[in-house]
């Protein structure tokens, strides 16, 4: 599929240095993308505020100019951290983000690569920023950052179980792992003989919808579930003593990682790239494939971040409570329940 | 498990506020400052001024002040008799008068106990320097702040105590 695209032969190695070029653009992009519109405008905007005015049109390039400062700032590392481990845990975090852009289909041609269990894949590479975040609080010699570190390692591991469960549920409807196949399954849907509109999982998957946003923001260590990097509790967590562009990279990583989650989420429960109303075999598709994403990221990252600034954080062991005592046997049931339906049925 | 009612509750109280600030009608509860300036509260302590034709270099201010902050230097002088064929009065020249804002904690002690109606609150806050030493404002400076000084207001209806007046 991929090496057709608008009918263009290219050899492997252009096509790859096409798609790894797309992606380092984009990734930062995407984050810079959701840190304007929703950190810096929708909160402002939620707590009755304009948000940054003066960096460009409507203060919209104040974030490139908050980039743009910490890459000035100096590179500190601390006299007693582990260097080698401490400089390697921002690209960690990083590299897990990046692999996760692998498997987002943008349209019928338009994935990095296709993998045939491309879910599976992406919820594996998440979960390797919690190596990245255990390094950073283990080697900064700073026991703030170690106690950020082990809470978000006890966090991170605690919600990866009902992400996993929660996507397994949509898994087993649409009958694959691969990212395509499950946009496909949802397109050639039909809700009670009707077939215009598709099957959105959300609508046939709706618990698992809901447990799905709950972990993604645990996984993000977004509030409700900050603990991680608690500003009044741990001063910042894993990154207390990171500076400069390494601290840009966390940061980097933070809202990358949010864009990726969303655009799974996108995936898996609204359709993806399809709309209806568009012959998903058409090239078209391709063009509108893109935009119809990142409308539906957006609804997404809209919820994720509505969330973010409503709730206030909870305690350590409310969060390990209900991620195990109620997430899971949910998850569980539902993965169950949708079992049994998809045999019977 | 957290109460969810409650939960949905909170999150219309977020949104709600969102779409107020982004209506045309309601708009953000803050104040784009230097751009804009909010009107301050009719009595805001802002900054002190100094009617200096009122002040007897008595030192009661600098004596009061927790902070130390005011400096008085005065001397003596005769000034002509009330009366036609009456002695000179002695009365106290200031010479000078200043308040040090890096150490006031705009506590109005001084307002306060000034006998001779010399000191009053200005809403005036837009004085700040780019060295701390030049926030030692001297008496003219302090004398400038006078016209920004708003009227006392009335006393409530029934009072019997007679309205103060903002000597001009």
């Amino acid at each position: 599929m991929s090496e057709l695209i608008f009918a263009i032969e290219l050899a492997y190695w252009q096509q790859t240095l096409i798609k790894v070029l797309v992606a380092a653009v984009l990734i930062p992009t995407t984050a810079l993308i959701l840190g304007i519109v929703f950190l810096f405008k929708m909160m402002s905007w939620m707590q009755s505020r304009m948000g940054p005015q003066e960096a460009g049109p409507r203060g919209l390039l104040q974030l490139a100019a908050d980039g743009l400062k910490f890459l000035q700032k100096e590179d500190i590392i601390p006299d007693r951290a582990d260097r080698f481990v401490f400089k390697a845990a921002p690209v960690v975090v990083l590299a897990s983000t990046f692999l996760t852009y692998v498997i987002l289909p943008a349209g019928p041609d338009l994935i990095i690569e296709n993998l045939p269990t491309g879910i599976f894949f992406a919820m594996a590479v998440s979960s390797l920023s919690v190596v990245g975040v255990l390094m950073a609080g283990w080697s900064s010699s700073n026991k703030y950052a170690l106690m950020g570190g082990l809470r978000a390692g006890g966090q991170l591991i605690a919600y990866e179980l009902p992400l996993i469960l929660a996507v397994m549920g949509v898994v087993i409807q649409a009958g694959s792992l691969s990212m395509q196949d499950i946009v496909w399954a949802q397109a050639d849907g039909s809700m009670f003989g009707f077939g215009g509109l598709g099957l959105p999982f959300v609508i046939t998957q709706i618990v698992a919808f809901f447990i799905f946003m709950v972990a993604i923001q645990a996984e993000l260590t977004q509030p409700p579930f900050d603990m991680p990097v608690a500003e009044s509790e741990v001063v910042g967590g894993f990154h207390v003593e990171y500076t400069g562009f390494r601290f840009l990279f966390f940061f980097l990583g933070e809202f990358a990682t949010a864009f990726a989650f969303a655009a799974i989420a996108a995936t898996l429960f609204l359709g993806g790239w399809w709309v209806p109303g568009i012959d998903p075999n058409s090239a078209l598709a391709n063009i509108v494939g893109p935009i119809a994403l990142f409308v539906k990221i957006m609804v997404v990252a809209f919820l994720i971040f509505w969330f973010r600034f409503t709730y206030p954080r909870f305690r350590e062991d409310q969060l390990q409570r209900f991620a195990w005592k109620y997430l899971i046997p949910l998850a569980l049931a539902n993965i169950t329940i949708t079992g049994i339906l998809v045999v019977v049925l | 498990m957290p109460k969810v009612p409650g939960m949905v509750k909170g999150l219309g109280v977020t949104f709600r506020t969102m779409v107020e600030t982004l209506k045309p009608s309601g708009g953000p509860a803050t104040v784009q400052y230097p751009h804009e300036k909010e009107e301050p509260s009719p009595r805001a302590r802002g900054v002190i001024a100094l009617h200096e034709e009122n002040c007897t270099a008595c030192m009661l201010c600098s004596r009061e002040c927790p902070d130390w902050c005011i400096y008085i230097e005065a001397h003596k002088t005769l000034a002509p008799p009330r009366r036609a064929g009456g002695k000179p009065r002695q009365v106290n020249q200031l010479d000078r008068f200043a308040i040090d804002y890096s150490l006031c904690m705009y506590c109005g002690i001084c307002v306060e106990v000034c006998p001779f109606e010399a000191l009053f609150w200005s809403p005036e806050y837009e004085f700040s320097e780019v060295s701390i030493a030049d926030l030692l404002h001297e008496k003219e400076r302090l004398g400038e702040w006078m016209e920004t000084v708003p009227d006392f207001e009335p006393y409530e209806a029934g009072s019997e105590a007679k309205g103060k007046k903002v000597p001009r």
